[in-house]
C-alpha cells in the first residue's frame, strides 16, 4: 500500500463530525432504518412471548413453527421452543441482509446513505464481529435440519386422523416452509459453499453441477431481503394462527378428500 | 419554457466548504443536470470547473452530489427531481477540491497501483466458457466514477495517514482479476491485511450508488469476506485441513 494521505476534506467534518443525521439528503431517509427497528422490534417481542410461553402451540395435525422439533428433555423444565429457536435465531442474526438491517437501524452505521453516525472508534467486521461471518455457516447447517422438520409438518398437517384433507393450518405451515426455504437457500454462505468460492467452474470438480447450484442460489440470493422479511413474518403467523386455535378463538376451515 | 433553479457548490483548492451560488437556466426537453451546468458556463459562468467527458454515462468523469444523492451528472434529468424545488449540486465530498465541482480522485489512483494485477497462468491454452468469465464482465462494467467510494461511510471517516480501506472500487477490481479463470495469483491475504475489506460492515450503499448496477456487495465483497473466513477464521475447516494434511 503506498504512503499516502487520504484526502479527507473539511466538508467531512461538516458532515461527519457532527454528530447523528446530517445529509444534504431532502427525503426522509430516517423512514426505513425506523421501519427496520419496529419491525425487528415486534417480531423480537412477540417471538419472545411466544418461545417462552410454552403453551397453546400444537393443535392437531398442526404444531407452531416456534416449537418444532418438539424436544422434550427429562428433568428440564425449559419451553420446548428455547431448545430449538437457537438455531434459526442465530442463522439471522448473523445473516448478511440481517446484519445490514441492523447495523443502520440500530447500530446506526450509517443510519442510511450519507447520513452522518455518530463518532465511534469504527472497526467494522474486523473485530469480535468477524464471528458473525464465521458463526453463520454454522448456524445454517442447524437451519437446514430444522427447516426439513418444517417441511415434514408442513405435510403432516394434511393428515387428518389418516384422512387426507386440506385446512387452511395446512396452507399455512406450507406456505410458511416455502417462504424459510426461499430465504435459507439464498444464504449467501451457502452461495459461496456450493460455487461461489471457486475461481472457474468449469476447471473444478463437479463443475457443471457447481454452477448450477450457484445460479439457483444466487436467484434467490438477490431476493434475499424480500425473504427475510417475508418468512421472518410466515413464522409468526403461523404461530398465532394454531395459537388462536388452541385457545378455541378460531375455527379452521378444512375439507376432507 | 419553465426555469430551473441551480444551487451549485462552489470554491478553490482548499477551500472544501465554498459558497452556494444560485443560477436560473432554461428547461428543456430531456435535460440532464449537466445540460444545465452547461448553460450556465455559456450564459453567465464561464469559470465555473466541472469535470466531464463522454455524457453517455459511461466515462465516469461526471460524478457529483445531486440534492445530496450520489449521481452523475449526465445520467440525471432534471424531470427525474422534484419539480419545483431549488436542485443542489455538489463536489463529491470524500476527495479534496481542486476548483467548484472537480474533485481530486487520485487517491484512488494509488490504490490502484498496490493492488496485485493480473498475472497469467503458465501452459494455459487461454480458451474459457461463458460461465466462467460472466462474473469478471459484471465487474468490468464499472467506469470508476468512484460514486461507491463517496458514499461509502467507512472511507469517508477513514482518518488514518496510511490507508487501511481501499473502498468498494478496488474490491470490484479485485473481484474482477480474482475470477478470471486464467489469473494464478492470490489476493485474500492483500484484500484483508492492507485494502481492509473486514472493515466493510455490508450495508450496501455502494450498491445502491453504482450506475453501471454492478452488485457490488453481493458479488465483490460478500465472497472474498466468505473465503477470508474460510482460510483464516473457520475452525472446523483448519481442523479439517490439518487433519487432511496429516
Amino acid at each position: 500500500m503506498p504512503e499516502t494521505t487520504t484526502q479527507c476534506s473539511p466538508l467531512l467534518a461538516q458532515f461527519g463530525e457532527g454528530g447523528l443525521g446530517q445529509t444534504r439528503r431532502p427525503d426522509r431517509w430516517w423512514l426505513a432504518p425506523a421501519s427496520v427497528a419496529v419491525g425487528l422490534a415486534a417480531f423480537a417481542a412477540y417471538s419472545t412471548w411466544a418461545a417462552l410461553s410454552g403453551e397453546n402451540y400444537t393443535f392437531s395435525p398442526y404444531l407452531s413453527p416456534f416449537y418444532s422439533p418438539n424436544f422434550h428433555v427429562p428433568r428440564i423444565h425449559v419451553s420446548p421452543a428455547l431448545l430449538v429457536l437457537w438455531a434459526p435465531l442465530g442463522f439471522r442474526l448473523s445473516c448478511y441482509y440481517y446484519r445490514k438491517a441492523y447495523y443502520r437501524a440500530l447500530y446506526l452505521s450509517p443510519p442510511a446513505c450519507v447520513v452522518s453516525e455518530p463518532v465511534r472508534d469504527y472497526r467494522g467486521e474486523a473485530g469480535i464481529l468477524r464471528w458473525l461471518s464465521i458463526v453463520h455457516r454454522w448456524f445454517l447447517y442447524a437451519s437446514i435440519l430444522v427447516l426439513s422438520v418444517l417441511w415434514l409438518d408442513a405435510l403432516r398437517a394434511f393428515d387428518f386422523n389418516g384422512h387426507l384433507g386440506v385446512g387452511l393450518g395446512s396452507v399455512v405451515l406450507l406456505l410458511n416452509a416455502a417462504a424459510l426455504s426461499f430465504f435459507t437457500f439464498g444464504c449467501h454462505a451457502l452461495r459461496s459453499a456450493v460455487g461461489g468460492n471457486k475461481r472457474c467452474f468449469n476447471c473444478s470438480a463437479l463443475g457443471h453441477i457447481r454452477y448450477r447450484s450457484w445460479r439457483a442460489v444466487s436467484y434467490l440470493t438477490s431476493r434475499h431481503p424480500f425473504w427475510a422479511w417475508a418468512s421472518l413474518y410466515t413464522v409468526a403467523l403461523a404461530d398465532l394462527y394454531i395459537r388462536l386455535l388452541s385457545m378455541g378463538v378460531l375455527h379452521d376451515p378444512r375439507v376432507l378428500l | 419554457m419553465s426555469e430551473i433553479h441551480l444551487v451549485v457548490n462552489r470554491g478553490n483548492a482548499g477551500d472544501e466548504r465554498g459558497w452556494d451560488e444560485s443560477f436560473y437556466v432554461r428547461a428543456s426537453k430531456g435535460m440532464v443536470v449537466l445540460d444545465a451546468l452547461w448553460q450556465v458556463q455559456e450564459q453567465v459562468a464561464p469559470d465555473l470547473a466541472v469535470r466531464w467527458n463522454c455524457k453517455a454515462g459511461k466515462c465516469g468523469s461526471c460524478s457529483a452530489e445531486i440534492n445530496g444523492y450520489r449521481l452523475l451528472l449526465c445520467k440525471t434529468r432534471i424531470d427525474s427531481l422534484p419539480a419545483g424545488q431549488p436542485i443542489t449540486v455538489q463536489p463529491m465530498q470524500t476527495f479534496a477540491r481542486i476548483k467548484d465541482l472537480v474533485t481530486d480522485v487520485s487517491w484512488n489512483y494509488e490504490i490502484n497501483r498496490a493492488l496485485p494485477p493480473f498475472r497469467p497462468r503458465e501452459s494455459s491454452d487461454w480458451r474459457w466458457f461463458q460461465r466462467d468469465i460472466t462474473r469478471v464482465q459484471e465487474m468490468r462494467k464499472c467506469i470508476e466514477c468512484f460514486l461507491c467510494q463517496d458514499v461509502c461511510h467507512v472511507l469517508r471517516y477513514q482518518r488514518t495517514e496510511k490507508p487501511r480501506y481501499a473502498g468498494a472500487r478496488f474490491y470490484v477490481r479485485a473481484a474482477g482479476l480474482d475470477y478470471h479463470p486464467m489469473d494464478d495469483r492470490d489476493r485474500l491475504a492483500y484484500l484483508r491485511e492492507e485494502a481492509g475489506i473486514e472493515l466493510c460492515n455490508v450495508t450496501r450503499c455502494c450498491t445502491e450508488v453504482c450506475p453501471e448496477g454492478i452488485r457490488i456487495t453481493d458479488n465483490a465483497i460478500i465472497p472474498p469476506k466468505e473465503r477470508i473466513v474460510d482460510r483464516y477464521a473457520d475452525p472446523i475447516k483448519a481442523l479439517l485441513r490439518r487433519m487432511l494434511r496429516r
